[in-house]
This record gives C-alpha cells, sequence and structure tokens, in this order.
C-alpha cells in the first residue's frame, strides 16, 4: 500500500495473539507537578514570591484507566495532543510512577520514545548506544555481542564513530531505531518514532518490527498516523484527556475517533493526523 | 523502581504508587549497583570528549592546579607581606586541590541531570548514577594534582633548603620542617570523608538545579566565598576565637583542616575535627541522596 506522495505504508501481518498477559494496567492515574516556566530559576521564584504567585500546575495526565495486553498484540494508542498517550507509554516503560493502581509488565521492555534520540551530543554515535544500553540494563557483554548488529542496521557508516551533534535527524532516528529493536524486548514502546527517516529505512524498520511480533513480542505504538495504526496494530484504544474512551479494532476505534473529532477521515488526514 | 520476579524466564516487573514519594529502597540500591557501569562509562566517555585522555589533556590536569597554587601563594604572600615556609605552600597546595575536587564535583553534579536529556526522559533506570558518574570524573580529575603535591613535597623534604635559626641562648629551630610521616597515611581515610561529603553535594546540587536552573550561575560566586571562609588560604589554628565558632556551620573547616594537617604538616588533627567531619560528610550523603530519591519521580516531567 502506499500513500499520495507514493510512499510504502508500513503494514505488518499478523499471527494469532497469545492469551499470555503481557501487560496489565489497572485503575491507573498519573499526575505530576509541573512547572509553567520553560526554564524556572531561583531569580523568577524570588520575583514570583514577591507577587504571590505559584508556577506549578498540576497535571492529571491519566485518569483511571484500565486495560490488559496479551503478548504478541501491536496495541496502537491515539487521541489529541496531551491526551495521556506518552505518559501511558513512560508508565508502562517504569519511567514515571502511578500516582494511583497498579501496572505489571511481563518481559523486557525497550523504548523509542519521541522525546529526542541520543542523550549526549558531545558522544559519539557509539558511546551513546552503549550508555543507552547500559542504562536500560544490559550487561557490556550483552552489549558487544549486539553492537556490530546494530551499527550495521542503522546503517549510518563512519558516522557511528562521529560525535551526535554532526548526525541529521533522520540519522538520529534510525541509530534509536536500530538500539531499541536490538534489545531483543519483549515489549518495545514507539512513540511517534517512524515518521523520521527515508523510506528505505521505513520499510527495513517494518521489516524488523515484523519479526518482532512473529517472535511474539508485543508492541504499543503512538502514532498521529491513522493508517498507520490500522495497518500496524491488531487492536487500538483510544485515550481522550486522560480517560480511555475505547477500544477494540483498530479500524472501528480510529473511526469512531475521527467522528469525535468532528474530521472528515480523508486520506490525508489519516496519514498526517 | 520496580520488584523483580522471574516467571517462565521473563521478569515480572510491577509499578506501584511511590511511598511517601519514595521508591522501594532496596530494589532501588540493587538495581543502583547492577546498572553501576553506566555510571562509569559515562564518566569515560564524558572525559574523552573533553579531550582529557591526550597526552596535553593530562597535561592540563597537572598544569592548572600547579598555577592555581602559584597564583594563591604569590596573593597569600604578597597580601600577608610576609614569606611563608614551604609547610604553608604546601598546606596552601593541597588544600586547594581537594577543594577543587569538592567544587568540580558540585558544577558537573548540578548538570548532570539536566543534561541528561533524553535518557532521563526515555529510560527507566535510577538516576543518582548521573551524579555519581560526576563525581567519578571529578575524582579522576584531582589525581593528577597529587602528582604537583608530591613533587614539592619531595623536593622540601629531601632536596631543598633546610635552615636553622638559632636564638642568643642557643636554642635552635629548623625552618623547614618538611618531611614524610606515618601521620600522612591518616590524609587517606581523611579525604575518604572528602569524597563521601562531595557525594553527598553531588547528588543535593543535581536535584536543586533541576528546579533553579540558575544554580549554576550563582555556584562560582558561593564556592569562591566558601574558599575563602575554608582553612585554605590561612591555617585553620590562625583563627581568631569568634570566628572560630562560625566555623562549626562550615563543613569545609574540620573536612579540610584534618586533610592539610595530616597530609602536608603530618600532624595530627584533634578527634573533635575527624567527628566533625564524619557527622558532616555522612549527615550530606544522606541528606543529599534522599533528597535526591524523592524527587527523582520528578525528574522525567520537569526537564
Amino acid at each position: 500500500m502506499e500513500d499520495e506522495m507514493g510512499e510504502p505504508i508500513p503494514q505488518i501481518a499478523h499471527r494469532s495473539v497469545s492469551n499470555e498477559v503481557a501487560i496489565t494496567v489497572a485503575d491507573l492515574d498519573v499526575t505530576y507537578r509541573t512547572t509553567i516556566e520553560k526554564r524556572p530559576t531561583l531569580k523568577q521564584a524570588i520575583v514570583r514570591l514577591g507577587r504571590g504567585k505559584r508556577s506549578v500546575r498540576t497535571v492529571e495526565a491519566l485518569k483511571d484507566v484500565s486495560f490488559q495486553v496479551n503478548r504478541g498484540t501491536v496495541l496502537g494508542i491515539i487521541g489529541h495532543n496531551g491526551a495521556g498517550k506518552s505518559t501511558l507509554m513512560r508508565t508502562v516503560a517504569g519511567i514515571v510512577p502511578p500516582t494511583r493502581g497498579k501496572v505489571e509488565v511481563v518481559g523486557r521492555t525497550s523504548t523509542l520514545l519521541s522525546l529526542g534520540v541520543g542523550f549526549n551530543r558531545q558522544l559519539t554515535g557509539r558511546e551513546n548506544v552503549i550508555l543507552g544500553g547500559l542504562a536500560a540494563g544490559l550487561t557490556k557483554d550483552e552489549l558487544e555481542d549486539r553492537y556490530d548488529r546494530i551499527a550495521e542496521f542503522a546503517d549510518i557508516g563512519d558516522f557511528i564513530e562521529m560525535p551526535m551533534r554532526s548526525y541529521s535527524s533522520g540519522m538520529a532516528a534510525r541509530l534509536a531505531f536500530s538500539v531499541a529493536v536490538h534489545l531483543d524486548p519483549d515489549i518495545l514502546l514507539i512513540d511517534e518514532a517512524l515518521s523520521t527517516g527515508d523510506a528505505v529505512f521505513k520499510e527495513k524498520a517494518t521489516e524488523r518490527m515484523q519479526q518482532l511480533v512473529d517472535n511474539s513480542s508485543t508492541m504499543l505504538l503512538i502514532s498521529h498516523a491513522l493508517r498507520t495504526i490500522i495497518n500496524m496494530s491488531t487492536e487500538c484504544i483510544w485515550l481522550d484527556h486522560g480517560k480511555l474512551m475505547m477500544r477494540g479494532n483498530p479500524e472501528e476505534v480510529v473511526d469512531a475517533y475521527t467522528e469525535y473529532m468532528h474530521v472528515k477521515k480523508t486520506s490525508a488526514v489519516l496519514n498526517d493526523m | 523502581m520496580s520488584e523483580t520476579t522471574e516467571t517462565v524466564s521473563r521478569p515480572v516487573q510491577t509499578f506501584l504508587p511511590h511511598r511517601a514519594g519514595l521508591p522501594r529502597l532496596s530494589t532501588y540500591f540493587v538495581t543502583l549497583w547492577r546498572r553501576r557501569h553506566f555510571a562509569i562509562e559515562l564518566s569515560r566517555a564524558s572525559m574523552r570528549a573533553a579531550h582529557t585522555n591526550t597526552f596535553f589533556g593530562q597535561f592540563w590536569l597537572v598544569i592548572s592546579p600547579a598555577l592555581n597554587a602559584v597564583v594563591y601563594f604569590l596573593l597569600v604572600n604578597i597580601i600577608r607581606g610576609g614569606n611563608s615556609g614551604p609547610d604553608f605552600f604546601l598546606h596552601l597546595l593541597a588544600g586547594l586541590f581537594a577543594f577543587n575536587f569538592i567544587s568540580a564535583t558540585m558544577s558537573a553534579g548540578a548538570n548532570s541531570v539536566v543534561s541528561g536529556g533524553s535518557l532521563v526522559l526515555n529510560t527507566a533506570f535510577p538516576l543518582l548514577l548521573l551524579p555519581w558518574s560526576a563525581l567519578r570524573t571529578a575524582f579522576f580529575r584531582f589525581l593528577p594534582s597529587l602528582i604537583i603535591l608530591l613533587a614539592f613535597f619531595s623536593y622540601f623534604a629531601f632536596i631543598g633548603p633546610h635552615p636553622v635559626a638559632c636564638d642568643a641562648a642557643g636554642a635552635c629551630v629548623e625552618l623547614n620542617t618538611v618531611h614524610f610521616s606515618p601521620v600522612q597515611l591518616m590524609a587517606i581515610p581523611a579525604f575518604m570523608l572528602i569524597f563521601v561529603f562531595a557525594a553527598g553535594l553531588a547528588a543535593l546540587m543535581a536535584t536543586v538545579q533541576v528546579y533553579f536552573r540558575d544554580t549554576t550561575q550563582f555556584l562560582p560566586y558561593a564556592t569562591r566565598i566558601w574558599l575563602y571562609l575554608s582553612p585554605v588560604l590561612y591555617y585553620a589554628d590562625q583563627l581568631q576565637p569568634w570566628m572560630l565558632k562560625l566555623e562549626y556551620f562550615n563543613p569545609l573547616f574540620p573536612m579540610l583542616g584534618i586533610w592539610t594537617d595530616t597530609l602536608a604538616r603530618g600532624i595530627m588533627p584533634p578527634m573533635s575535627w575527624w567527628l566533625g567531619s564524619a557527622a558532616w560528610a555522612f549527615g550530606t550523603l544522606l541528606i543529599g541522596t534522599f533528597y535526591f530519591i524523592s524527587r527523582e519521580r520528578e525528574f522525567a516531567v520537569r526537564i
């Protein structure tokens, strides 16, 4: 299948989903406090104190969300900006703890989240790969084993030995994707990560995701390209202002969502929304 | 963090709300230990990035503390108008190097979490590894300065002039009292306390920097004042009695005191300094670490 631009749209063939539970989310609330300021400073804090203002805002990112995901499922997550999709991912990954409720995850998770790849741009791609892997809990030996495969799959040539500040965003995305899928995750969390990278890499990425699905890995997928959600997921959930609105067949959930959002389900919307 | 139990070779992780703002500490510290290689690698990589593994990079690690010491020595001698002996110069060197270690740990620690960027946002791991990695880097940058200290010490002890001044009654005093002594071994536990203190400070500064991003801008001024208030540019026992009372509130007073007295002067400092240093060091470690861990869950939404 191709979109109007003539680019292939990733598609995954699904085997039967196992009845083993991979992820349980029960009565989950996530509330956090954050500042309105982008860069909070002591100076501003003192100024605010003088004016008696507060800059802390409480965000109720998720409210009473419950669902289960079986092994081998590709779960699409849709919703408007700020609906809590990314927070849900990060809670499942164990980065943000629940405020109430419980999340139980069976197996190793690997994250490919949208908020940036390669954490230290002064360091080389190689160093970022090793450090990311060590932080995620792999041993040095495990990383030694995988490093060549990761570098080969990312296919960025000599750039791997150069500081990441010299990378294009596509190159950084390829490296991040390569790391995430080569950690042999039982659960792969992907947040808007497929939008970067050229057509060739997209195809390669889809192929690799197919392999993971065939090995009954579980996947959680956030994308604003609704077509991707329909093509790739076996199930879909829709979040709205932190609440779980609907869960079911991807086509049906996307239909309900687009209707709710009062947008026509045109091809452009499906690809870009 | 998570509780991990094995079922069919797949670990089950359960994420529950934190109790009193803290994760389960046993699991936290076990994970911290298991992932220590991350802190080590991060420190190595950032030292590589700063070219400190090249010959000239290493060279600067030795030269810059030496130049620093010369500047302060001239400053102190000119201001005092007198010429201090070699033992004071060694005290100054030792004090300055240890102080630089502490201030470097503070500033690197402050930056450790905010510069963690997408790793902090995207990966679940004990973030305490970040300030600890900064601590390791500061320690390895401190080590070469000990070479300078050893070189000067050896010079004064073995080669330098040993003038003797005698009064009319015939009682003589040696002006250069520098010599190696077993008391200097006590500098090792003294430095350990400084290290523990620095570990606590690094975690503390890392947390504060997340909430107030201008902390690193204030820091150089604060550390400079702290340097002048600490017994580096003078001997601790030269202070006026009323100032000595104030120094109870300065952790570096006993801490640098035991370090320079044992290492540079070869004299055993009073027990009260040891106890005071230990209390400050472990107190700071405890407070810094727990403050960090209790705030850690917020870092991923504040960066």
